[in-house]
């Protein structure tokens, strides 16, 4: 596996955001998409030449963008909004509450540098609230991707589906893992690994260290049952139930706070249904900081070897 | 070209309907309410080309945004009044389980409104993005919308001004309550907004201004306004209006601007207001 690792492409997630955005763009003649001053970071210009005419760049003035994409949401467009994660969420968040999410528009945000992983710009840009704040909001769907593949089918599956989203991606290189061909379906969890001695749960980017961790463990012999819930938000209740049955205890793995993220839901859920024991490999309560992806993972406590060890912690409490 | 009769003979009606609102609820905002009345009467009585049957993507007709969305007690009673929906459905106006709630909003269902306000600051760019979609589909209606003059310390006003200069989005025509008044004092007092026709002018904005409560004036700056559109900029009438226009103790203060009238006052407030069209029922109401 680990030679494999080595040999396998890369490329960014935001680039699978790009390449679904014109293909959306291809399908839906009423496609727009928006994008405040981020146009090469968002990977957007490949929509751009081909619809000069739908796009609109409103410089560094995210709120206005929130506004302006639910006002073509109400003349029946399909708004896809593109700046960083940071600046989509907690910057214009009342804007998205009450023009977007209360009045219930068919608004695409789309949010590139989520996490830890965008890298060097550090804590001010890294952040790590926003699918806590994205999914306490009524109506919102949220999904955060794990790869090129299924950030580019996200994107596509979208434009199909009415009513507001959330779709979270980021900046580095990473593995690209899953079909190409996959159809996404927002809401339905994907098994990447069947196994019986634990349930691990992943999203975005740290589906891959999951997997990771679960090809290592095979060889002591722990079977992990790896679930990617690209869906924070409907979640996915019958496929995480069904695999804690099985299971019996659970790993959660998100680049994201422990508060507010897909381990809380997890929690919520298993809570009044089926209490279980848990772990969670997430950010702490803390803020980031400067460095490489990698570096940055390892840290605080998101890379393979801390989904490793969550694993054998959570067993023994079974 | 209704006369201008019948429009101020409505304006007083949907007077009475603000004063029994707000009153029956015990709270809501007849200040800028009263203030606006002869501004949202000429707009969907005269000027307007929209359709009651409310559809909410507003293909073909001119569509209107209220940003400053406490004054819903008078826009509920336009909207009621030129038949959206049904006139004694004023009576639940901020009671529970009503489609009239405190804030606009489009949760309930309420047919004229397209999307929430309340939270000041966020109507323009709404309207600014509605106008794009209707230049985008060659639909050669008019954007209206309306904001208060304190909201414009909100900055994403600023913003959508900016913008839509920028995309010449000329197909819209905003109007700001010019009032001079916001919930803490007068602007000047909280935050004085300065020039503010040379901003939006230097913003690159065709700015025009009127008497809010002078019918006959603000049919006029409409008219004018709406013959501006198609040039490459967008509009903005600044209306000079007087809070509580129309009531005398309510009128010239900033006193009411989110406060219910007792059942003297209303009564009192009433009694300078014909009844026009017939005021809506409120069960067991005593006003």
């Amino acid at each position: 596996m680990k030679d494999q690792a080595i040999k396998i492409e890369k490329k960014s997630t935001r680039d699978g955001f790009g390449a679904g955005l014109y293909e959306v763009g291809v399908k839906h003649n009423n496609a727009v998409a928006l994008c405040a001053d981020l146009v090469g970071s968002l990977k957007m210009q490949k929509f751009i030449d081909a619809f000069p005419e739908r796009f609109f760049q409103v410089g560094v003035a995210e709120a206005n963008m929130m506004g302006v994409a639910a006002g073509l949401a109400i003349g029946g467009k399909i708004p896809f909004t593109g700046t960083f994660a940071n600046f989509s969420t907690g910057r214009v968040y009342d804007q998205i509450r009450q023009s977007i999410a209360y009045s219930h528009k068919n608004v695409k945000v789309c949010a590139s540098h989520a996490g830890l992983s965008l890298g060097e710009d550090g804590a001010t840009h890294q952040i790590l609230e926003d699918v806590g704040m994205m999914k306490m909001l009524p109506g919102f769907t949220v999904i955060n991707p794990c790869d090129y593949n299924q950030t580019k089918a996200a994107t596509i599956a979208i434009a199909e589906h009415h009513g507001p989203v959330y779709l979270r991606f980021g900046r580095p290189s990473w593995p690209v893992f899953t079909d190409p061909d996959a159809k996404f379906e927002i809401g339905k969890a994907v098994k990447m690994k069947d196994g019986k001695d634990v349930s691990v749960f992943a999203t975005g980017h740290l589906v891959w260290n999951a997997l990771q961790a679960a090809e290592q463990l095979e060889k002591e012999g722990i079977s992990c049952d790896v679930i990617n819930i690209h869906t924070i938000k409907p979640l996915d209740e019958a496929a995480i139930l069904a695999s804690v049955k099985k299971t019996g205890c659970v790993v959660s793995c998100e680049e994201h706070q422990r508060n507010g993220g897909l381990g809380d839901s997890i929690a919520q859920l298993l809570a009044q249904n089926l209490p279980t024991p848990m772990e969670y490999v997430a950010v702490n309560d803390t803020f980031g900081e400067s460095g490489t992806p990698t570096d940055l993972l390892d840290k605080y406590g998101l890379g393979i070897k801390d989904v490793l060890q969550a694993i054998k912690t959570v067993i023994k409490k079974k | 070209m209704a006369e201008i009769q019948e429009l101020k003979s409505t304006a007083s009606q949907v007077r009475r309907d603000i004063i029994r609102m707000v009153y029956y609820a015990t709270c809501g905002h007849p200040g800028a309410s009263l203030g606006c009345t002869e501004f949202l009467t000429a707009l969907y009585f005269e000027v307007m080309d929209h359709d009651p049957k409310f559809n909410m993507d507003g293909k073909n007709e001119d569509v209107f945004f209220l940003s400053n969305g406490h004054i819903s007690p008078l826009w509920y009673s336009i909207l009621s009044r030129s038949g959206y929906f049904e006139r004694d459905e004023m009576s639940t106006f901020r009671k529970l389980n009503s489609r009239l709630q405190g804030h606009p909003a489009t949760h309930e269902g309420l047919p004229g409104v397209r999307v929430a306000s309340g939270s000041l600051g966020q109507g323009l760019s709404v309207a600014v993005g509605t106008a794009l979609a209707k230049k985008l589909d060659n639909d050669s209606k008019t954007v209206y919308v309306l904001t208060g003059d304190g909201e414009l310390q909100e900055g994403q006003n600023w913003e959508a001004i900016m913008f839509a200069a920028h995309h010449k989005v000329d197909n819209l025509i905003a109007t700001v309550d010019w009032n001079g008044q916001q919930i803490d004092g007068s602007n000047d007092d909280v935050l004085s907004l300065g020039d503010l026709p040379g901003k939006w002018r230097t913003f690159g904005w065709e700015v025009l201004e009127m008497d809010g409560n002078i019918m006959e004036e603000v049919l006029t700056t409409l008219k004018k306004a709406k013959a501006l559109t198609g040039k490459g900029k967008p509009i903005v009438i600044l209306m000079k209006t007087s809070m509580g226009h129309g009531v005398d103790f309510m009128a010239g203060t900033h006193k009411w601007h989110g406060k219910a009238p007792n059942k003297e006052q209303a009564i009192a407030a009433l009694a300078q207001l014909e009844e026009t069209l017939g005021d809506y029922v409120y069960e067991n109401g005593d006003v």
